[in-house]
């Protein structure tokens, strides 16, 4: 039977060749290794990483799953820049000089392109659960999901949480969740149904006062969720209202509370 | 076997992190079990999280007119009756009821006019059924699922792969496995075991699926001496991306011609009204990619192999609302405004019907002890799948599964892991790094994907699978003599002379079927047999092993009852 797809063209209709500078090693060895690739019309930074793989280096670590960017786990720092490396196409690059792959620089690596990401499931776990109103109608209309449909397209590639100076540069693992996880407090806030507060959480535990709104987390996502406008500013509001709006606090006071 | 070895007790294992999976979790859990989950990625990245076009279940929110019995119907008549009827019935009963749950679990589906679940139409069934969030309907069940399972306290074993299910006697004692990131060995001591593994679609060449499909839940059960079902049986889907070469196979959505999409050929032809006037590009899955596949072989496809779906005609505006991912999947991966123009599609493997033989009511395995749900199991879709039966699937037989592994735990005792049987295991992972001479498993994996596209593919023919046989032949000495690079830290070379080794046995078991299968029905097409054939139409093939042997041997379907024969007699 004819192959009806027979284009094996990632090595038959290659035109030219890249050179990817693949960080290699663990922690302490690590370093660039130069690797030359093929390239094939419409190819992404990905199958460069697996064509190194198949004829190069077989250990090469790398995550990957779909690789059609749904589920957010090829992320890596693409020429300095935190990309899904499945969206990442070499013809966007200028392929004179050498592509730089290199692992997520906000976790702690374990292995050439692969860090320790186990971190953002500990925070995950201290986010209370979607808690339905007592006695609710399930009933809700499309208008009042559309923005918490936003939040929701998020496929925790953690590239928001890579980008964020507070994670990146200094370390604030420990008192910051990360837009990441403002996002998804940000779902259960505002779902129509939801009966719980998270504001205290969000206030304490996970930092979000740390956030300056740079930004640079809505300039990476993929899913092109506003992070930081429909989401952190939103929440940051809450909070103001909520401990710092000066009523309350007189009638806190009053209360003993 | 080197001690201290990193043993973790359970009264039910789930082996799975998908849909199903996290379903069953969910359930055992909440049955009072102490329920460990191990996958092979990380928590929410299985491929449940690339489900697009939605849940298939009667609710009737768009038609009224929709229940059970036509969804039942539908689901039948799609399998081309070789499904096992029992669990099509339970999926049609049972589907609405799970979806309910997941929106009080949080999930947030698009929304009809009146504030119910919105409900789109999908090939091959009757009435507009699928609940969907947009084109991304996976992500939002996979999260939910997550979200709830970990609040709840499942203990989750990420990055994690089992490579040997061990046994004391005939009953499920336990697994064996590795730390993908440490390459560490680690044991799992249960009293029973759900597999929720998948498919097999990394066999083939052109596929929508992940590096995780790989048959493991089917290789495994095998190996532990449960039945396969009716392992011909391949979805190919009809649309996939077909360039440029890098996306070959990825999925595009049945919701695009759910939403109107229409299918043409290189002469501007809408094709399907030669291959089914009545229902066209909303046909089943097996007839639209038949279609595909014969237009291009008779010189009338796209530039590059494939025919043209376009959405093109229905408001930019909408097409982004609705088809989100298909928008920015062509428009970042092929240069393609979907709002504008049409795209290039072609058949790709997608989903696997045959799996693990299991009872419709607890998907209990022929194997005691062990469970298997989802895509690992078969029986619910019989030779083709409707699209949208899939994520109902997961959540009705996830619970399922889940509910019976938990009831199988409280009457069972405990058993101590036979250090044999790890030993084995221990010898077969280090194996690969003992051999100095020998190959690297991934050229053999090419070599796989090429005969199993070009021989075991959607049209079949006895010469073709006889050579396919032979093919398979000559790889295993390979196998035999596979090896590993570097160390055993996140080694995805390593990883792979595992999870080969699955791909090749259960591709024997489906080219096996297909071989013995001398007829057309559903996905699976022979050239040398193009009609149905009443005697195997009343018969499932089963693969099981004897004496150390592949066997393979029919068995008569089981009789519908009478009522539900009735459904399917009515003409709707």
């Amino acid at each position: 039977m004819p192959d009806l797809t027979d284009n094996d063209a990632m090595e038959t209709g290659a035109t030219n060749e890249a050179v990817l500078r693949v960080f290699r090693g663990g922690p302490e060895d690590g370093k660039p290794v130069d690797y030359r690739v093929p390239v094939a019309p419409g190819m992404v930074v990905l199958d460069a990483l697996h064509s190194i793989q198949g004829h190069q280096a077989p250990d090469l670590a790398v995550r990957w799953n779909c690789k059609a960017g749904k589920c957010g786990s090829c992320s890596a720092e693409v020429n300095g820049r935190p990309r899904l490396t499945c969206k990442t196409r070499l013809d966007s690059l200028p392929l004179d000089q050498p592509i730089t792959v290199s692992p997520l620089k906000a976790f702690p690596l374990i292995k050439d392109l692969v860090t320790d990401v186990s971190w953002n499931y500990k925070i995950n776990k201290k986010i209370p659960a979607f808690q339905p109103k007592p006695g609710v109608e399930w009933k809700m209309f499309q208008r009042d999901v559309d923005r918490v449909q936003e939040f929701r397209k998020c496929i925790e590639c953690f590239l928001c949480q890579d980008v964020c100076h507070v994670l990146r540069d200094h370390s604030k693992h420990q008192s910051f969740g990360g837009p990441r996880f403002f996002v998804r407090t940000a779902c259960l806030e505002m779902h129509p149904l939801d009966g719980l507060s998270r504001t205290k959480l969000l206030k304490d535990e996970l930092g979000l006062g740390l956030c300056n709104i740079t930004k640079c987390c809505t300039e990476v996502c993929p899913e092109e969720i506003h992070i930081t406008d429909n989401a952190i500013i939103p929440l940051k509001e809450r909070i103001v209202d909520e401990f710092y709006d000066p009523i309350t606090m007189l009638i806190r006071k009053f209360r003993g509370a | 076997m080197t001690p201290p070895y990193e043993t973790h007790e359970h009264d039910v294992l789930i082996i799975g992190a998908g849909g199903a999976g996290l379903r069953a979790a969910i359930e055992a859990l909440a049955q009072g079990a102490r329920v460990g989950l191990v996958c092979k990625s990380l928590l929410g990245k299985a491929h449940t999280v690339m489900a697009e076009g939605g849940i298939a279940a009667a609710m009737g929110n768009v038609d009224k007119s929709d229940d059970w019995r036509t969804h039942f119907r539908d689901t039948m008549r799609g399998g081309k009756f070789l499904n096992n009827w029992r669990m099509a019935q339970l999926h049609a009963q049972e589907a609405p009821e799970r979806v309910r749950e997941l929106e009080q679990w949080g999930a947030l589906f698009d929304r009809t006019e009146d504030g119910q679940i919105l409900q789109r139409a999908f090939g091959g069934h009757t009435f507009k059924r699928l609940c969907h969030v947009g084109d991304r309907t996976g992500l939002e069940l996979i999260r939910t699922l997550q979200d709830r399972g970990v609040q709840q306290g499942i203990d989750v074993f990420m990055e994690c792969t089992i490579t040997r299910l061990i046994k004391d006697g005939d009953r499920i004692a336990g697994a064996f496995g590795y730390w993908r990131e440490q390459g560490r060995f680690v044991n799992f001591k249960a009293k029973s075991i759900v597999i929720a593994t998948g498919g097999i679609g990394k066999a083939w060449k052109v596929t929508s699926n992940s590096w995780e499909y790989t048959a493991d839940g089917m290789a495994l059960a095998y190996e532990a001496g449960a039945e396969l079902l009716d392992m011909e049986f391949v979805q190919f889907h009809p649309t996939g991306m077909v360039w440029p070469p890098g996306v070959q196979g990825i999925l595009v959505t049945e919701a695009v011609r759910g939403e109107g999409g229409t299918l043409k050929n290189n002469r501007g032809e809408r094709f399907m009204e030669k291959y089914d006037p009545k229902r066209m590009e909303l046909s089943t899955r097996d007839v639209v990619a038949r279609a595909i596949y014969t237009e291009v072989k008779e010189g009338r496809g796209s530039q590059h192999g494939g025919a043209y779906l376009d959405i093109s005609h229905q408001p930019a505006d909408y097409v982004k609302k609705k088809l989100p991912s298909m928008y920015h999947q062509f428009k970042e991966l092929a240069d393609v405004d979907i709002t504008t123009g049409p795209m290039e599609v072609g058949p790709t493997c997608h989903y696997m019907m045959g799996g693990i033989r299991v009872d419709a009511e607890t998907g209990q395995s022929t194997v005691p002890g062990l469970f298997a749900a989802g895509e690992a199991a078969a029986g619910l879709h019989g030779a083709n799948r409707l699209g949208g039966n899939s994520l109902s699937d997961l959540l009705v037989f996830g619970k399922r599964a889940g509910k019976a592994a938990a009831d199988y735990a409280k009457s069972a005792r405990s058993s101590e892991l036979d250090a044999a049987q790890l030993q084995d295991a221990e010898h077969e992972m280090l194996a690969p790094f003992e051999r100095t001479a020998g190959e690297f498993p991934y050229e053999i994996h090419r070599d796989l994907q090429d005969f199993m596209q070009s021989l075991v593919g959607i049209f079949r023919t006895e010469e073709d699978l006889q050579k396919a046989l032979g093919e398979l032949e000559k790889l295993k000495p390979r196998l035999a003599h596979m090896r590993a690079d570097g160390s055993r830290m996140f080694n995805p070379g390593w990883h792979l002379t595992r999870d080969l080794r699955s791909m090749v046995l259960i591709s024997e078991a489906v080219t096996r079927s297909a071989h013995a299968r001398r007829e057309s029905r559903g996905a699976h097409s022979r050239i040398d047999y193009p009609n149905f054939d009443d005697t195997w139409g009343k018969q499932n093939n089963i693969i099981v092993q004897r004496g150390g042997q592949m066997t393979l041997e029919q068995r008569p379907v089981s009789e519908m009852p009478a009522e539900l024969k009735e459904i399917l007699a009515e003409n709707k």
